[in-house]
């Protein structure tokens, strides 16, 4: 991915204090059209009140907020998502008992007919639904089936193609594969990437190292409320990141401890040595889809 | 150049899938939420059709009599389904029947009685905006303090019955009033809420007309409009729904005051048909209204549900009562009978909600 070009959305100084506590102090960010931006950083960082203000629920303390060159102050979450800012969030995102096409949808009906006589368009709701699930690379089976029946990773994708569809020009996407399996975070990171060929801007929220690597143009390390690392990917190897994240010492503790208790038996060991050549086949995988 | 219009890296999707198995018609029809009450009210009227054969339970003075009882129920359950499948409830439905019924009578009563002499139409619309009002007050009340809509409505019907009963007395000093028929404007509303039509020798009232057409409409407005669409949203995850933009408030408030409407209608019907009302009119209604729901498959949590399921449910009920009426069962016995009915009801839409969901 190109370096140049103007950022679509990006925060500058951003401060936000919630009485004595600073939540965020002096955070600096972008997102160009057709990137990927990583948000990384662990529980407690500040990733969760980043997004709020990037998605319009805080507004910041101190600090600019700039969406396609001009400065926006929004007053509710309607006004991002009307500049084309849409926020997925991790749980929020889908309703279990309705069909696919009826999510897809709801809020933002299509009607047919007049007056009172005006009816929601379900034909053209079922038949789009599944283009456009097509069009991100997902085969929807039956678009009459409840979204409650279909995966953690197949949701998280309904509501990233949702959101493409009406139109994000930049999608936040809140620890998408957060509780997913190593197979349906992939497919989640595959999704990510199809948004980004078609020229979204996305941010992309998480504490996983491993997930963000291999879509991420662009990281941004947030530690204790701060941007603690700021680098596109050429300047990053995934070790360094890995590091950063984790802090060095904590890590080299937990590498020790795991080592220990591999040893405590053979299978175990197995198992683990199984596991980590899974997650590695993943990552080159995604690799080499990220690079085309 | 990342922004140009590369081919998307994933191969196009394939023409089958093979996680899609052939379902068939049958196995989608299992997953329709009133199916339960459909096979239901089937059981039950073979049930009764063989036990009560002698009584003359498969006729159609006993069918008319089953639907004429149905329908003023059916009404309230409809409304009931709506508002609980957008996740509230309404308690109050029953004393809001009674202080509609009652409005319209204070109202049109000569004023030597202690009424106000009105003529009847005026007396029916003050009634409608009266007991829309009451549904808005349930609902403005449920959305601003954020309680349980059971504990609120619980509240007002007590509150709603207790009116009835207080405003009436003083007025008027009774608690019953008839005479209706005296009023001007009682030739039209008889034929519109009170009159009947024979099939086949059977006397129908035109109270099922109203019951069938509600159902229809709400159905379509479930099914076939945005607002159903937002509905089921706000009743399934009221948070999901309003971050993607529905108005879950305003929805809520409508619903409530669709039962309020339902809630007036039957009173409006029950007053024609008797030429008169009591304060206790529609007492103890809103259990029979959410049985008849529960029954209909419609989730008492919310976000699922159907309003022809409640039509069934209301008919499953009519049919019972009436079955223990002619079979000369101790009418005593009738609650059991229906309490039973509502446990059996909820565990086998239970389970066929599962079968559905596992398809």
């Amino acid at each position: 991915m190109s370096g140049n070009g103007t950022p679509l959305l990006e925060i500058r100084n951003v401060s936000k204090y919630f009485g004595s506590v600073i939540a965020l102090e002096d955070v600096s960010a972008f997102v160009r059209a057709g990137e990927v931006t990583c948000l990384l950083g662990d529980n407690g960082a500040g990733k969760s009140t980043l997004i709020k203000v990037l998605s319009g629920v805080h507004k910041p303390t101190k600090g600019e907020y700039l969406f396609d060159g001009k400065e926006y102050n929004f007053n509710s979450p309607r006004d991002a998502l009307e500049l084309g800012i849409a926020t997925v969030y991790q749980d929020l995102a889908m309703i279990p008992l309705m069909s696919v096409w009826r999510n897809f949808f709801l809020g933002s009906e299509p009607t047919k007919g007049w007056g009172p006589f005006k009816s929601y368009d379900a034909e053209y709701a079922k038949r789009t639904t599944k283009e456009e699930m097509a069009k991100m690379g997902i085969d929807i089976r039956d678009p009459d089936q409840t979204v409650g029946t279909l995966s953690g990773g197949e949701r998280q994708s309904v509501a990233i193609a949702r959101a493409v569809f009406f139109g994000a020009k930049v999608l936040i996407l809140d620890e998408p594969t957060a509780a997913l399996g190593v197979k349906q975070a992939g497919v989640v990171l595959k999704y990510i990437l199809q948004a980004r060929n078609r020229g979204i801007g996305v941010i992309f929220i998480t504490h996983n190292p491993h997930h963000a690597y291999p879509v991420a143009d662009h990281f941004v390390i947030l530690r204790r409320g701060q941007v603690y690392g700021d680098y596109t990917k050429a300047e990053l190897p995934l070790e360094q990141l890995v590091q950063m994240m984790a802090g060095g010492a904590d890590l080299e503790a937990l590498q020790h401890e795991l080592e220990a208790a591999s040893r405590e038996g053979e299978e175990g060991a197995e198992e683990l040595a199984e596991t980590a050549h899974a997650i590695e086949e993943e990552l080159d995988e995604l690799e080499e889809l990220g690079d085309d | 150049m990342a922004t140009d219009t590369a081919p998307a890296p994933a191969a196009p999707p394939p023409a089958s899938d093979e996680r899609l198995r052939e379902v068939s018609q049958l196995s989608r029809l299992l997953a329709r939420p009133e199916l339960g009450a459909v096979v239901g009210a089937v059981l039950v009227w073979v049930f009764f059709a063989i036990v009560a054969y002698d009584n003359n339970f498969v006729s159609w003075a006993t069918t008319a009599a089953i639907f004429n009882r149905a329908a003023p129920l059916g009404i309230l359950a409809i409304a009931v389904a709506l508002l609980m499948i957008g996740g509230e409830f309404d308690l109050s439905i029953g004393s809001i029947v009674g202080f509609a019924g009652m409005t319209i009578m204070v109202l049109s009563f000569p004023t030597e009685g202690g009424g106000f002499g009105w003529s009847l139409w005026p007396a029916v619309l003050a009634a409608l905006v009266i007991a829309l009002m009451t549904g808005w007050f349930n609902g403005y009340l449920v959305i601003t303090t954020k309680l349980p809509s059971f504990i609120i409505t619980l509240a007002t019907l007590f509150i709603f019955r207790g009116l009835t009963i207080a405003l009436t007395r003083a007025r008027t000093n009774r608690t019953q009033l008839g005479n209706l028929d005296e009023v001007s404007g009682f030739g039209l509303a008889d034929t519109l809420f009170a009159s009947q039509f024979t099939i086949f020798g059977a006397r129908f009232r035109v109270a099922i007309l109203w019951w069938i057409g509600l159902a229809l409409l709400a159905t379509w407005v479930l099914l076939r409009t945005k607002q159903g669409n937002w509905i089921f949203g706000s009743g399934g995850d009221a948070n999901a729904a309003r971050s993607v933009g529905v108005p879950v408030n305003k929805v809520k408030i409508a619903l409530f005051m669709t039962t309020a409407f339902a809630g007036f209608l039957v009173a409006l019907i029950q007053a024609v048909q008797f030429t008169g009302a009591d304060t206790l009119r529609g007492f103890q209604q809103e259990f029979d209204a959410i049985i008849a729901v529960v029954v209909g498959g419609t989730l008492l949590t919310g976000g699922y549900g159907s309003a022809i399921g409640a039509l069934f449910g209301a008919l499953i009920f009519a049919m019972v009562q009436q079955g223990i009426i002619i079979t000369g069962v101790d009418g005593d016995w009738f609650q059991v009978f229906v309490g039973t009915v509502l446990v059996v009801a909820v565990i086998f839409n239970n389970f066929v909600r599962q079968k559905a969901a596992q398809r």
